[in-house]
């Protein structure tokens, strides 16, 4: 192997690490906020990007009838507990039918009668988030906020059955064969004779943008501190009047968004089907437990070491590929139990 | 929502075909679902699509789906056989679902049609394939024509990438001991998964091995991953797909990249280019047009095709089956079985079919052809 080779793995690792480091810090987020394990923020991946692909060859996608769909579960379960509270939440009501039933039709009168297979890359980009980031809360609000304050296990439990209901929905969506979507930018870089292509350096990029928004969300704006508060201890929080229910649909909200965007960033560089989201998401996971599901640099930094391990491991033996990345949680975990003490959950 | 629809008349064809008495009852397994479902969809919607009497019987098609698992693909088969006690078995999708239903289908007596490819689900060593025939080519014919044409073209040395399972483990010895025999060097042999986001390690190995074409052995549309990485960092030489390939979803996937890339396939792929005298174009070119018909304009694929032919099977054979005994007794299926082994000269859409006792496939050299990609769409070139 000569140095060529090496920059050229080294570029392919970075670029997927960066996927999986953005899947990581999502993992993270939700699991601090809200204790679970969200198996299926795989799933938003490939929504993500197989919206985008129909969106561009002009078919409806079928997540579009999934937001609607959902908008009226949501309504269902949140309007009677407004109606009794009579007058007073009448705005509130306004604004359930506002975001959960008009929203979705405005989507998607502008999905079927705008003919979004003629715009610019960058309104379809928006579109295609604008039909798969909402269904990240809706699928909160419809799974998760009634178990709550369940067990861990128990919300693990759920994210399995959530995960394999979306991939069952994506086959009926989207069919069994994959999709491509053009490149952002067909623009390369040369740099001592490697090449490095203008979608690459918009993951990269992204990513790095995404990261730092985060940060700057966390510690400056409100809605992220609370966030925060909620994730160190959800009890403390609701004392000093932050709803949890509000943390947890927002963390579900960015975690959606997160998953999408990094759909729509990769469906450039390779194909995307139906079930690809379950072994992206996983080795976000990897680098989410290197971080101990609690580190946001960790994690990041371990996603990191995936895409590179797997980047290098699929040229010097590409069988075992899978094999090196999942062994990696080994040693990990090994080491982690030795060095933290363990605490038994209060359950 | 043409697949739901499919799947909605796959279910309600299932709730109506309570067996009634003196039916043929045929039992289907496909894999509708999992990762074989891209193979498995086509051969569902086929199966809506046969002849719903054989030989002034009525047939009820019982079409159960095994997720692409084998653990379900014999629950299927067993509760096919007892509880809707059916007369023959018509599936699994893939080989490791086909493998592990001989064993059921031949303790039950009962005949099985598997649509896999592999060439061990009919191999004679085993006793109990005396009760199962399949209807895809076996491999080995197929990389006979990859490694034909690699030698005309002048091809000394190529190299091997494909999946890391079941297909491209089966397609590597296949094609290595026949690239042996006919002195062709295979200078790389690499791996990848079906739902790989990138394979730029196993490319950048392909590269330094400096051969002059590249097979590509993967199914469906993760088989254009490879071949547009090494079109990206500039791999000049000839490509190889095979035959797992073959449907117009790989073309749209894999799009100006596949330019010039060489399969075989059977025949049914490029019905409309046949020669007129050629039986099987009229055959194919049926199926092509019912499929069509149904469910729109190049939606057909090789592998709804393979379910087609095991129903021109079945229509050969039934009638035979039905001078000797009745549907639903153990006596009908021993004729059926029979019967299927004495098919001689049926033209299915894959080819021409001669059965024997050694041979449960019954293909020749007419069921497979060579096809270039050309303008985005299949070319026969031999």
């Amino acid at each position: 192997m000569d140095l060529q080779i090496a920059l050229l793995l080294g570029q392919d690792g970075i670029v997927n690490g960066a996927i999986y480091a953005l899947l990581a810090l999502a993992l993270v987020l939700v699991f601090a906020v809200t204790r679970v394990i969200f198996i299926p923020q795989g799933e938003f991946v490939a929504y993500g990007a197989l919206t985008l692909a129909s969106l561009q060859i002009g078919q409806t996608p079928g997540t579009l009838w999934l937001l609607m769909v959902l908008g009226v579960a949501v309504t269902a379960l949140d309007a009677p507990a407004l109606w009794r509270q009579g007058c007073r939440a009448g705005p509130k009501i306004y604004g359930l039918i506002g975001r959960q039933i008009a929203y979705p039709l405005v989507i998607a009168a502008l999905v079927l009668g705008a003919q979004p297979k003629d715009w610019p890359m960058l309104l379809q980009v928006l579109l295609a988030l604008a039909v798969v980031v909402p269904l990240g809360p809706q699928l909160y609000r419809v799974a998760y906020q009634p178990i709550a304050e369940a067990s861990v296990l128990i919300l693990l439990i759920v994210s399995v059955a959530l995960h394999l209901a979306l991939v069952g929905l994506g086959l009926l969506f989207f069919g069994a064969e994959g999709s491509r979507t053009p490149a952002f930018s067909d623009a390369s870089l040369e740099v001592g004779g490697l090449t490095i292509s203008g979608q690459s350096m918009w993951v990269v990029g992204a990513s790095l943008v995404l990261i730092i928004a985060l940060y700057a969300f966390f510690e400056r704006s409100l809605y992220g501190k609370a966030l925060r508060a909620t994730a160190i201890n959800r009890a403390g929080a609701r004392l000093m009047g932050i709803s949890t229910t509000l943390a947890g649909k927002l963390s579900f909200l960015l975690a959606a968004a997160i998953g999408a965007l990094s759909g729509i960033l990769i469906a450039p560089l390779t194909t995307i089907y139906y079930d690809t989201g379950f072994l992206v998401g996983l080795k976000g996971f990897v680098g989410a437990i290197v971080g101990g599901l609690a580190s946001y640099p960790v994690a990041a930094a371990g996603a990191l070491l995936v895409g590179l391990l797997e980047a290098f491991s699929s040229f010097h033996a590409s069988a075992f590929k899978e094999v090196i990345v999942f062994t990696l949680i080994i040693p990990v975990l090994v080491w982690r139990s030795l060095t933290t003490r363990h605490v038994e959950e209060e359950e | 929502m043409k697949i739901a629809r499919s799947l909605l008349a796959a279910a309600v064809c299932t709730a109506l075909a309570a067996p009634a008495l003196a039916d043929l009852n045929v039992g289907v397994v496909v894999s509708a679902t999992g990762p074989a479902a891209s193979l498995g969809i086509p051969e569902k919607n086929t199966i809506a699509l046969m002849p719903t009497t054989i030989g002034g019987e009525k047939v009820n098609y019982i079409v159960l789906d095994d997720a692409s698992d084998t653990t379900t693909a014999v629950k299927n088969t067993r509760k096919l056989l007892t509880e809707d006690k059916v007369d023959v078995i018509v599936g699994s999708t893939i080989t490791p679902n086909s493998l592990a239903m001989i064993d059921i289908a031949a303790e039950a007596e009962t005949p099985m049609i598997s649509m896999a490819a592999s060439a061990r689900i009919v191999d004679t060593a085993n006793p109990k394939v005396r009760w199962v025939f399949k209807t895809p080519q076996n491999d080995i014919q197929m990389s006979t024509a990859i490694v034909e044409h690699m030698i005309n073209a002048g091809v000394k040395s190529v190299a091997f990438i494909g999946f890391a399972d079941a297909y491209g483990e089966g397609w590597y010895q296949e094609f290595a001991k026949i690239a042996e025999a006919r002195k062709l060097k295979i200078v790389a042999n690499e791996r990848y998964n079906r739902a790989d986001t990138s394979v730029t390690g196993q490319v950048l190995k392909v590269l330094a091995a400096k051969p002059d074409a590249v097979l590509v052995a993967g199914a469906g549309t993760p088989a254009a991953l490879p071949q547009k990485a090494l079109k990206e960092k500039g791999f000049k030489g000839a490509y190889y797909q095979t035959h797992g390939v073959a449907n117009k979803d790989f073309l749209r996937v894999c799009g100006k990249d596949c330019e010039g890339t060489f399969l075989p396939a059977g025949p049914v792929l490029v019905a409309a280019q046949l020669p007129a005298d050629n039986p099987i174009k009229k055959v194919a070119m049926d199926y092509v047009g019912k499929y069509e018909a149904a469910h729109g304009k190049g939606s057909s694929s090789t592998f709804g095709a393979h379910a087609w032919d095991a129903g021109i099977l079945l229509q050969n054979a039934v009638p035979l089956a039905l001078k000797k005994a009745k549907p639903g007794s153990k006596e009908f299926k021993l004729a059926l079985r029979d019967a299927l082994e004495s098919l001689k000269n049926v033209t299915v859409s894959h080819g021409m079919v001669n059965m024997s006792a050694q041979d449960h496939l019954g293909f020749d050299q007419r069921a497979r052809v060579m096809v270039q990609v050309v303008n985005g769409d299949w070319k026969l070139i031999q």
